[in-house]
């Protein structure tokens, strides 16, 4: 007798039944909502597991980050995506405007955002509206200053610009390779406050870019950003225009001795703030992001950001670090009327919010970049 | 009497045929087309205007850049072509079939690298604070500037082009028929004069394509002026992108990758008329 095809042994069960079980997870995964997935534009860091992977975990989300290297290299981008490309993109506060013009960004709903949590000072951050017409919304900043070798250079030293000339720092002396904050600063050296030190005449930019000739001699290179942070640290370079604690305040926590002052002639500050990319269809997540970002939590990420610390615009933001890192609070000035409180240094007209030059073409101040390179 | 067509050479020869046009011609042709575009609002707009070509051929800072790179790239070519001759003719005369494969293997190792991580190497190695300064630091010598400097990027250059010139040498010399030396001996030449006479010439194509490799190599190389010399001063693949970075300047960029191109079609033109050209 013949054993019928259909008849079930306790073998054939348990094999079954295993069977079953090795292919469960296989079913599960495919039945599992699949992530939402969020195409990111912005600088190296925001989209890395210590900002993002929480909200992710929660959300059910998955950030896809495509990473610049400055507001122009971030409009040579999208202007080559078609639309719809990121939904989310981190912008330099000068470019907001340019991306506007572009039609790269959808205009945003003031509502939504905690905008009474803000300090006064960036509440109507400029270039983030047009009338009551809201583009961007501020996330963190940050100070460029005197960044400087603290074996080569006392903190006295640092306290002016002037340090870049000094005969201690011959020949070690490095650009951030981008025009706009070393121009910037030695506006700034050469008194263009008011309106701006990216708002001069004709005669201020020439007397700016005869003075940034004058720093060729003490000129040790020009470098990225994997290449600033090399020469700091290696002590190639003791001093270094156009950074800030953004750079800085990395090295440091690595041991190295570095530091960043905002010198008498006042600092330069970088704004990174969020928009929403036309033709994206994920508002809501991507609202929801911006205000994770903004709250207490998502400030803390943001001043301690593994790729560069950066500055909280909220005061929840303040009282948050203070609560959770009372050390990186005190070292990055983030307490009401700390010696380093950027507020503060606001209110007293010792901070200048960077911007594209505005009686030049940015054309200008960048062919003069490359010819100051080649002097 | 007609020849019958046949098909065979040309179906072998169509796919480098196809990949070069796709590749390279039809790119380079649509650069060239780029040079004479417009930017406005970043977004590139079809045109047909010389203001980038008389923008970028009127400013100092493009010629310094053109004058820097054709010198660092000739010197590489002359410096990594004098260096590798002695080790070349070691490795054709002197070395046994299996010891030349050996040191030819040996050559090609560091290319199993890539290139970049090699020079982030020469940043450790080159820095004051490196071990070449502590070197000399232990026999007495003041620290010696040596990265971000032009003396960095020749090292780079150097890391970059000289096993390959090796290699091109030594297939050259070793191919040389042994009668031809060892006549000249016989009728009393001197080895210098055999070097000369007989070696130099009759290995005359190896070592020039070596050196225009090299010259090449190093004309359009980024990494080496970049980050082993400190953009100091910047050559013209920076030129490159410091014109991309700002203002989405791509027809201008063309216009300093279409004068490289033309450099370097005039300089293999040449070299490859010295190379096959008829012996004297």
């Amino acid at each position: 007798m013949t054993e019928s095809r259909l008849h079930l042994t306790r073998r054939r069960l348990l094999q079954g039944a295993a069977s079953v079980a090795l292919t469960a997870p296989m079913i599960n995964r495919a039945w599992a909502q699949e992530a939402t997935q969020i195409n990111m534009l912005g600088w190296f860091g925001h989209a890395e597991p210590d900002i993002v992977a929480e909200f992710e975990a929660e959300n059910n989300v998955k950030f896809v980050p495509k990473y610049y290297a400055g507001g122009d290299n971030m409009m040579a981008l999208i202007s080559q995506s078609p639309p719809g490309t990121y939904d989310l993109i981190l912008s330099d506060a000068e470019f907001v405007q340019q991306l506007n013009a572009a039609g790269y960004i959808e205009e945003m709903d003031a509502s939504l955002y905690p905008f009474d949590d803000f300090y006064p000072e960036y509440m109507n951050f400029p270039g983030h509206w047009t009338d009551k017409t809201l583009w961007s919304v501020m996330v963190r900043y940050g100070l460029l200053g005197v960044s400087y070798n603290t074996d080569a250079l006392t903190r006295e030293e640092a306290m002016s610009y002037n340090a870049f000339w000094n005969p201690k720092v011959t020949g070690k002396v490095g650009h951030f390779d981008w025009h706009l904050p070393s121009l910037g600063q030695v506006s700034l050296l050469n008194g263009n406050k008011a309106p701006s030190p990216f708002d001069i005449d004709e005669a201020a930019w020439t007397a700016v870019k005869d003075k940034m000739m004058s720093l060729k001699p003490q000129v040790g290179g020009y470098f990225d950003y994997g290449g600033t942070f090399a020469g700091l640290k290696n002590g190639e370079m003791l001093a270094m225009v156009g950074i800030g604690d953004w750079i800085t305040g990395v090295l440091e926590k690595d041991g190295a001795k570095v530091a960043s002052v905002i010198p008498e002639e006042g600092g330069i500050q970088w704004t990174e703030s969020y928009s929403i990319g036309v033709g994206t269809t994920k508002h809501e997540i991507i609202n929801k992001f911006i205000n994770y970002m903004l709250s207490p939590k998502g400030q803390v990420k943001s001043i301690q950001m593994a790729a560069y610390p950066g500055l909280s615009p909220t005061k929840s933001g303040w009282k948050a670090i203070q609560e959770a890192n009372p050390a990186e609070a005190k070292r990055s000035g983030l307490i009401e009327g700390d010696d380093n409180d950027p507020i503060k240094m606001l209110r007293e007209g010792r901070l200048f919010f960077r911007d594209v030059p505005k009686q030049q073409s940015l054309e200008d101040w960048n062919d003069f970049w490359s010819d100051y390179k080649s002097a | 009497m007609t020849r019958r067509f046949d098909p065979y050479p040309h179906v072998l020869r169509l796919p480098l045929i196809l990949w070069q046009g796709a590749f390279f011609v039809i790119p380079l042709i649509f650069m060239a087309a780029m040079s004479f575009w417009l930017v406005k609002n970043y977004k590139l707009e079809p045109n047909f205007v010389f203001d980038n070509w008389t923008r970028m051929l009127g400013r100092g800072a493009f010629w310094d850049a053109y004058w820097i790179t054709l010198w660092r790239a000739v010197l590489a070519g002359i410096i990594a072509s004098a260096i590798a001759f002695p080790a070349a003719l070691f490795m054709a005369f002197r070395l046994s079939e299996g010891g030349r494969r050996f040191a030819l293997l040996c050559l090609i190792v560091p290319f199993f690298t890539s290139f970049l991580v090699r020079a982030y190497a020469w940043q450790v190695i080159l820095a004051e604070s490196g071990p070449v300064n502590a070197v000399l630091g232990g026999v007495g010598l003041v620290p010696y500037t040596m990265l971000n400097s032009g003396f960095g990027a020749m090292v780079g250059y150097l890391t970059l082009v000289l096993p390959l010139v090796v290699i091109f040498q030594t297939w050259s010399l070793a191919a040389i028929d042994r009668n031809l030396i060892e006549a000249a001996g016989n009728l009393g030449a001197t080895p210098l004069r055999v070097l000369g006479s007989v070696i130099i010439p009759a290995a005359k194509t190896g070592l020039v394509l070596g050196a225009v490799f090299a010259f090449i190599m190093t004309f359009g190389d980024f990494v080496s002026p970049f980050y082993l010399g400190g953009s100091k001063p910047p050559t013209l693949t920076i030129l490159i992108i410091d014109t991309t970075k700002s203002g989405q300047q791509w027809p201008r960029a063309a216009v300093v990758a279409v004068v490289m191109i033309a450099t370097l079609f005039a300089v293999a033109s040449a070299a490859l008329r010295a190379a096959y050209g008829r012996r004297g």
